[in-house]
């Protein structure tokens, strides 16, 4: 049994879209490996230590609470990159995806400071982007996936030329509704805007992200196979997402 | 220049309609006159609602306006004539049929959706508006709460200086909205005995409105409902004209409280169950006594008073019950699972997940809703509705076994599995989202069990 240590970032003021949904998928799968899932809230004030953790989950939250966040985010910068360097895996959803990126430029001239560990910046829209959503991923050479969930959000993310998006937008917005393609990642880390929330019927997935950790918990560049589990009802749920994407995901 | 058919013509052309309706079988054509007149002439509307001899009251809320509304119209009924969207219809087009089907009323009386309230206040110029809660609800339908409380405030500021302003004063956001407002009367509980041990989950509006600084709660009843202060002294509850103290919670069947007003005070037996409802209660209480209604009128209403359609109903099936639950969004699902559980939790459980416009799209509310209590209780759940593989994993991975769980997207079938693993005299209960709750509601009367909705509303 391995523990795996996970740092909630501000669990309190992030959580719009059940964000404790994909904390508990992350539990009990590694539960079902015989692994211990650890959470931590680190909340406003509270100290990153570099390597105390194997990865870092950052939810969404109304613009209001996003705002009473990004500022104390800026002072914990310079922990999380260090953290990062050292192979902590990051998944963030939503507002934590704009403010993993240098920032985030208001409508009407309110500005929210990033930390800059996604090469992104993110700019509001006029037109919230609301929808089921399907992305194709390839997370690992010559493994597609499909990346199933919701998306519901104002900002147009725009990617650095030559950075790597999560996946490619089969049906819905993606992050600007034009570009086709949706979240970023960079190494083991992962943003996206998708919610829903996004793990339990993506779980190979969480898979992904539970094997990162765990290789930042083991020390080793190979990230670990983990035992496979039959998935039913989280293929069925997956089904049935893709479903709705495809039928009404957004488009302009 | 565009011609304006006359007044007269249109609700007849409109009346029409829903009596045609009806009788295709399409629904209690609640709403189609309505649209019909909207399309017509949205003018019409206005001139309707100036028809009405002492003006029309209007509620919203994320939560509990079906059953406010249809509280305060048991109160009011004896004295007044009343135009009343009993059935729940409660956009724009809603309330034109209502107001459509008025004939002789001289008060009306309206639920509001949360979206439709700022242009229905513009056009209804309401002699008296009930802000009952706001809560994280369809985020893709309604946007983020800031954005609902900012039209309200806007609309609320455009109220006449006679018009009377009935708020919850437990929601920071609305004393925070009603402050636009003077001589507005503030309604809540008083009772730390009934509050939760700690703010929940899915708690909403825990921040300062002024300085964002987290709120002290001295006591948090439903999700950021409560008595809260600022610790650096920016923003805490106004005090209370129209209070709840003295709550007795008893279960599935009723609810007791001292009904505290200005005018004197009275104990009120509520024959419904949970704290939600004697919320409800405070809030019609606190705007039938806007309307001029007396303490002992509104005592006797709502002893009167059995539940709004679908919210809270139990029918026989042979030796079996089916006890019906409506759920919508974490802040009353929460409080559904509250009172089953004070009530003895359900052994089989039916829940009825779909994600039409109605429900919401997104559906990942449900895992900001509190079904852990009911599990250690729970010996099969039967998950159903267009989501049903979604619902499953939400309790699959809140903890329940996977062998206690069938999945049954159809919604005939997953009553009949239900009914099948409920044993005699026993009850299944079932919690169904809102088209979730029509559709079994059209099946329930397919089989003779329970009549049509609208049949039963009026």
């Amino acid at each position: 049994m391995t523990a795996v240590r996970v740092g909630h970032l501000y669990p309190d003021y992030l959580n719009i879209y059940a964000d404790r949904g994909n904390i508990a998928v992350l539990t009990r799968r590694a539960a079902w490996r015989g692994h211990e899932l650890e959470v931590a809230a680190l909340g406003m004030g509270d100290a990153v230590v570099p390597g105390e953790h194997d990865l870092y989950y950052v939810g969404g939250g109304q613009d209001r609470e996003q705002l009473l966040v990004a500022e104390d985010l800026v002072r914990k910068s310079e922990a999380l990159h260090e953290a990062v360097g050292g192979g902590t895996a990051v998944l963030a959803v939503c507002g934590g995806y704009q403010l993993l990126g240098r920032g985030y430029r208001g409508f009407h001239g309110e500005d929210m400071p990033g930390i800059g560990l996604l090469p992104l910046e993110t700019v509001a829209g006029e037109r919230r982007m609301i929808g089921d959503v399907l992305l194709e991923c390839e997370l690992e050479a010559g493994e597609k996936q499909t990346l199933a969930g919701f998306e519901n959000h104002a900002g147009r993310t725009q990617l650095d030329p030559g950075s790597e998006p999560l996946g490619r937008v089969l049906a819905g917005f993606g992050n600007d509704g034009e570009s086709g393609f949706e979240g970023c990642r960079s190494g083991r880390v992962i943003g996206t805007y998708l919610h829903g929330p996004l793990l339990p019927r993506n779980p190979w997935l969480a898979d992904w992200l539970l094997a990162q950790a765990l290789a930042h918990r083991l020390g080793t560049d190979e990230a670990p196979q983990l035992e496979p589990l039959p998935d039913e009802l989280e293929h069925r749920a997956h089904e049935v997402s893709a479903a709705r994407a495809r039928s009404r995901g957004g488009r302009f | 220049m565009r011609l304006r058919p006359p007044l007269a013509l249109e609700i007849a052309a409109a009346r029409g309609v829903a009596a045609l309706s009806r009788r295709l079988g399409a629904g209690g054509g609640t709403t189609i006159p309505g649209k019909l007149l909207a399309e017509l002439d949205r003018d019409a509307i206005d001139r309707l609602a100036a028809r009405l001899a002492t003006g029309t009251a209007v509620i919203s809320a994320t939560n509990g306006k079906t059953t406010t509304t249809a509280m305060a119209a048991e109160i009011l009924r004896p004295r007044r004539r009343l135009a009343h969207n009993a059935a729940g219809a409660n956009l724009v087009s809603g309330v034109a049929s209502a107001l459509l089907s008025a004939g002789n009323a001289d008060l009306g009386l309206f639920e509001v959706d949360e979206g439709a309230l700022p242009e229905l206040m513009r056009r209804l110029r309401p002699r008296a508006v009930c802000l009952g809660n706001l809560f994280r609800d369809q985020l893709d339908r309604y946007g983020e709460l800031e954005l609902v409380a900012e039209r309200w405030r806007e609309a609320v500021a455009a109220l006449p200086d006679g018009a009377q302003l009935v708020y919850n004063a437990d929601d920071p956001q609305l004393a925070a909205v009603s402050e636009g407002h003077t001589g507005s009367v503030a309604f809540g509980l008083d009772d730390p005995r009934v509050a939760r041990p700690s703010l929940q989950h899915a708690a909403d509006s825990k921040y300062c409105v002024h300085c964002g600084t987290p709120y002290d709660y001295a006591a948090a009843y439903i999700g950021h409902l409560g008595d809260y202060r600022c610790p650096r002294g920016d923003h805490a509850r106004p005090q209370l004209a129209v209070a709840a103290r003295d709550v007795s919670l008893q279960g599935l069947d009723r609810a007791s409280f001292l009904l505290d007003t200005p005018e004197g005070s009275r104990r009120i037996e509520l024959g419904l169950p949970g704290l939600y409802n004697v919320y409800n209660a405070v809030a019609a209480a606190g705007l039938a006594r806007a309307l001029g209604a007396e303490l002992e009128e509104i005592a006797a209403g709502l002893e009167r008073f059995s539940a709004a359609f679908g919210r809270f109903e139990r029918i026989a099936v042979g030796e079996k019950r089916i006890l019906l639950l409506l759920i919508k969004n974490p802040a009353g699902a929460n409080e559904a699972v509250r009172t089953l559980v004070d009530g003895g939790a359900p052994q089989v459980l039916l829940v009825a997940l779909n994600d039409e416009i109605a429900d919401g799209r997104d559906v990942s509310w449900i895992w900001d809703v509190d079904f852990e209590p009911l599990l250690p209780a729970l010996r099969a759940l039967v998950a159903s509705g267009g989501r049903a593989a979604e619902l499953a994993l939400r309790f699959r991975y809140g903890g329940l076994d996977e062998g206690a769980i069938e999945v049954e997207p159809d919604l005939g079938d997953a009553l009949d599995r239900g009914l099948a693993l409920t044993p005699d005299g026993g009850e299944l209960v079932v919690l169904p989202t809102y088209t979730a709750m029509l559709g079994l509601q059209r099946l329930l009367a397919s089989r003779g069990l329970a009549r049509p909705y609208w049949e039963r509303s009026a």
